[in-house]
């Protein structure tokens, strides 16, 4: 059948970038969208620090709500030792927040979306939040899934839930992205595909018809910014949350 | 044609399902891209991670330690100056109170030297004055008895010749002199 079909998944599709030269080491799109993502946050900090003003101009202001906002963030959950580890959940939030973004704009491939990545993400925050604890507290880190206060005939019950739940952190903190970015833009792209949908079967009056979907997409771009946003902030405050945990224990 | 429509509204409300119809290029683990782009992440984390933390968040941290610092010490420069202005107010305000008092003891002063030395100078007016009132009267009495006596030998006189005309006698002088005195005296008492 002729006429155009809707393609909600082709936005997701790798392949390689940056040329012949990338196609050599199979550096891909995804990849492209990263080193964008890390090159505008440098160039943020090189265009906000040029004048390092007592009165900031709106680049330097910008970063430094940035810096103040993830400092706060870090000192508030982990506390004072949550400095740190710092430049770590700064270069995560900025790195996913940036990713986040820049894949609302047509033709950006949204490297959030991918579940290798965000595994990838999750998984080293898993590791490095259990490393420190067991830096910090040697084997003693062990009782953190022995909880307090609790009848001792019901540990060998609450002991595995309370590994499993553990365990479990890194597969909800990647699959929470992943899926909230990758839900958004098939939307939009099923919506947009929709309306050339309608306008192949229905002519004239389709094409009228496509403004439904067409504010529904509008209204869908406010949505994918607050989501864009808000995953950044909740892979960041969990990533703090479980630097608290493995700093406290409890 | 209408039932595609259908159907592609149906995928509109459930993007669920949309990704069920074909494989996600986000599950295709066989793709050796899906590997390589988390191992190209890795290098450009690890960059951006020491780009941040050995330049970048130093350095804003700086800039704001600047200024909270030059935000304290421009603080603490206010509060000084406010501090010698207040001296300054308080050291004013005692000056002019201490001249006030001053001016005033001067005042309260000048006033009762002025008014004892217009008292010393009534007093010697009125004793001046007092002198010479009581020569005066002296005087005046003096005349008065001087007037008195020389009245006498006229009394006398006037009283023979009238005593001589009426009657034709001359009066004893022993028995007018002491009528004549008697007569004076009732006068001068009254």
């Amino acid at each position: 059948m002729a006429g155009p079909s809707i393609d909600a998944l082709g936005q997701f599709r790798l392949s390689t970038g940056l040329g012949p030269l990338g196609a050599a080491v199979n550096f891909t799109n995804s990849n492209e969208a990263m080193l964008a993502s890390a090159a505008i946050i440098v160039v943020l900090f090189v265009l906000g620090l040029r004048s390092r003003a007592i009165v900031p101009g709106r680049l330097q202001a910008l970063i430094e709500l940035l810096y103040e906002f993830v400092r706060n963030m870090c000192v508030d959950t982990i506390g004072e030792e949550g400095l740190r580890f710092f430049p770590l959940v700064f270069t995560l939030f900025s790195f996913i927040l940036l990713g986040n973004l820049l894949g609302l704009f047509p033709y950006f491939f949204a490297f959030t979306s991918h579940i290798a990545v965000t595994l990838s993400l999750a998984l080293f925050v898993f590791v490095f939040s259990t490393g420190v604890g067991f830096y910090t507290h040697g084997f003693r880190f062990f009782k953190f899934f022995v909880p307090e206060g609790v009848p001792v005939w019901l540990l060998p019950l609450l002991v595995p839930i309370e590994i499993i739940s553990y365990l479990s952190r890194p597969v909800s903190l990647s699959v929470r992205l992943f899926a909230n970015m990758t839900a958004g833009h098939v939307m939009w792209e099923v919506f947009a595909g929709f309306m050339l949908l309608l306008t192949a079967s229905f002519g004239i009056l389709g094409a009228f018809a496509s403004v439904v979907p067409l504010g529904l997409n509008v209204a869908l771009v406010a949505l994918e910014l607050l989501v864009a946003g808000l995953q950044a902030y909740v892979f960041a405050i969990l990533t703090c949350l479980y630097l608290h945990d493995a700093v406290h224990m409890h | 044609m209408i039932r595609r429509t259908a159907f592609a509204l149906a995928l509109s409300m459930v993007p669920a399902a949309a990704m069920a119809e074909g494989t996600m290029p986000q599950m295709d683990f066989q793709n050796p891209l899906t590997a390589s782009q988390v191992v190209w992440m890795a290098v450009i984390l690890v960059v951006l991670y020491l780009t941040l933390s050995r330049w970048g968040l130093p350095q804003i941290g700086s800039v704001l330690e600047n200024r909270e610092r030059q935000i304290a010490r421009d603080l603490e420069a206010a509060h000084a100056a406010k501090a010698a202005a207040d001296r300054a107010v308080a050291e004013l305000n005692a000056t002019m109170k201490q001249a006030r008092d001053k001016a005033q003891a001067d005042i309260a002063k000048a006033e009762v030297e002025s008014k004892a030395k217009a008292f010393a100078d009534a007093k010697v007016l009125n004793d001046k004055l007092d002198a010479q009132l009581a020569y005066s009267e002296n005087q005046i009495s003096e005349a008065r008895i001087a007037a008195l006596a020389a009245i006498k030998p006229v009394a006398a006189d006037v009283a023979t010749t009238l005593m001589a005309r009426l009657t034709g006698k001359t009066p004893d002088e022993a028995t007018l002199t002491p009528e004549i005195d008697a007569a004076l005296l009732a006068r001068q008492a009254a």
